[in-house]
């Protein structure tokens, strides 16, 4: 899509606003089934992020997002700093996407480097179960021309469905795994973070925010 | 002398865990074969740090390589962050053990403190998940 302005620094506001809110909640979910620091990890990558915001915000939304991804790595402190790391530089390196079709393959990108990162695919209770959901909605929504209107409120149903669908799974990676037959019932923690993000997105895309 | 043998680093969630099994490792071993010990996230609290990681890697890496034993998921993706960052060179010669931590790294110590290659450290240490 056109280039508008200040796109980068929409995103970065809109990224961080979202995860600061939720901190609390996405480490609620946590202590549910995980470790309990998925909101105070998250948070402390994203004010990493929101610190170097300026500078951030002055790159091209490619190199933006490589340099946004490497600060995640270093400053969160978990398993979440390296997936949604290499989420946002795979991404990055896929190039500046021009249309919906390129987001969608720049999130493809992305969505492989989080596999390969976690050795898991869908259906195991991750950040995989809301994020290859919303590429396939946006593929649909690219090849259809959809317009941004009708695509972002595709997009936010579908990741809420499946943000959803999480509950009832039983994890099979990370930490959430070792509790078996317990981690079902409540939302992955991963999963909704990505929902999260993937809410403030649609929000910077629609110009709301 | 001891930059010809394997070294070892350990990565624990915690700072105390990862400084006691070193301590073990220099206690049982000796100092035939450095260690480096690495815990806590980029606040002191309990997680793992790339950065931290990465500097524990530099901080022992010799030509014989380097094995990293680690305790839970997370120290597992940061240490492959942490090797992916380092020089292409050294890449290959950085190895992450499937092994106990500090089972593992007392007996990768002993192992690399009698010579042995990066490989076969890694394989004794390997043998105690098997």
């Amino acid at each position: 899509m056109p280039a508008a302005p200040d796109l980068v620094g929409r995103l970065l506001d809109a990224t961080v606003t979202t995860i600061r809110a939720h901190a609390a909640q996405l480490t609620a979910l946590d202590q549910a089934i995980g470790d309990g620091d998925h909101g105070i990890n998250l948070r402390r990558g994203f004010d990493a992020i929101a610190q170097a915001r300026d500078e951030l915000a002055a790159l091209p939304l490619d190199q933006a997002l490589q340099k946004a991804g490497m600060t995640l790595v270093m400053k969160v402190g978990g398993a979440s700093g390296p997936l949604y790391g290499s989420l946002l530089m795979a991404m990055g390196k896929a190039g500046a996407p021009q249309d919906p079709a390129g987001i969608a393959e720049a999130l493809g990108q992305g969505i492989e480097a989080v596999k390969k990162r976690g050795r898991a695919d869908v259906g195991a209770k991750t950040m995989l179960d809301v994020l290859v959901p919303t590429l396939q909605a946006l593929q649909e929504g690219a090849a259809d021309s959809a317009s941004i209107g009708e695509l972002t409120r595709k997009i936010r149903s579908v990741a809420a469905d499946a943000l959803a669908a999480t509950g009832p799974m039983r994890a099979t990676k990370g930490r959430a795994s070792f509790l078996g037959e317990r981690s079902i019932g409540h939302l992955d923690p991963g999963a909704k973070s990505s929902a999260l993000l993937i809410e403030a997105v649609c929000d910077v895309l629609e110009g709301g925010s | 002398m001891t930059a010809d043998n394997v070294a070892i680093v350990i990565v624990s969630h915690s700072a105390l865990v990862a400084q006691g099994a070193a301590d073990m490792v220099r206690g049982m071993v000796g100092d035939e074969v450095r260690v480096a010990a690495c815990g806590g996230d980029p606040e002191g609290g309990l997680g793992t740090d790339v950065a931290a990681i990465k500097g524990a890697i530099a901080s022992v890496y010799g030509p014989a390589g380097v094995a990293i034993l680690v305790d839970l998921g997370g120290a597992l993706t940061n240490s492959e962050m942490a090797v992916e960052l380092l020089p292409g060179e050294w890449q290959e010669n950085v190895v992450i053990c499937d092994a106990p931590l500090v089972e593992g790294a007392v007996l990768a110590a002993t192992e690399a403190a009698g010579g042995s290659d990066l490989a076969q450290v890694r394989a004794v240490a390997e043998e105690l998940s098997s």
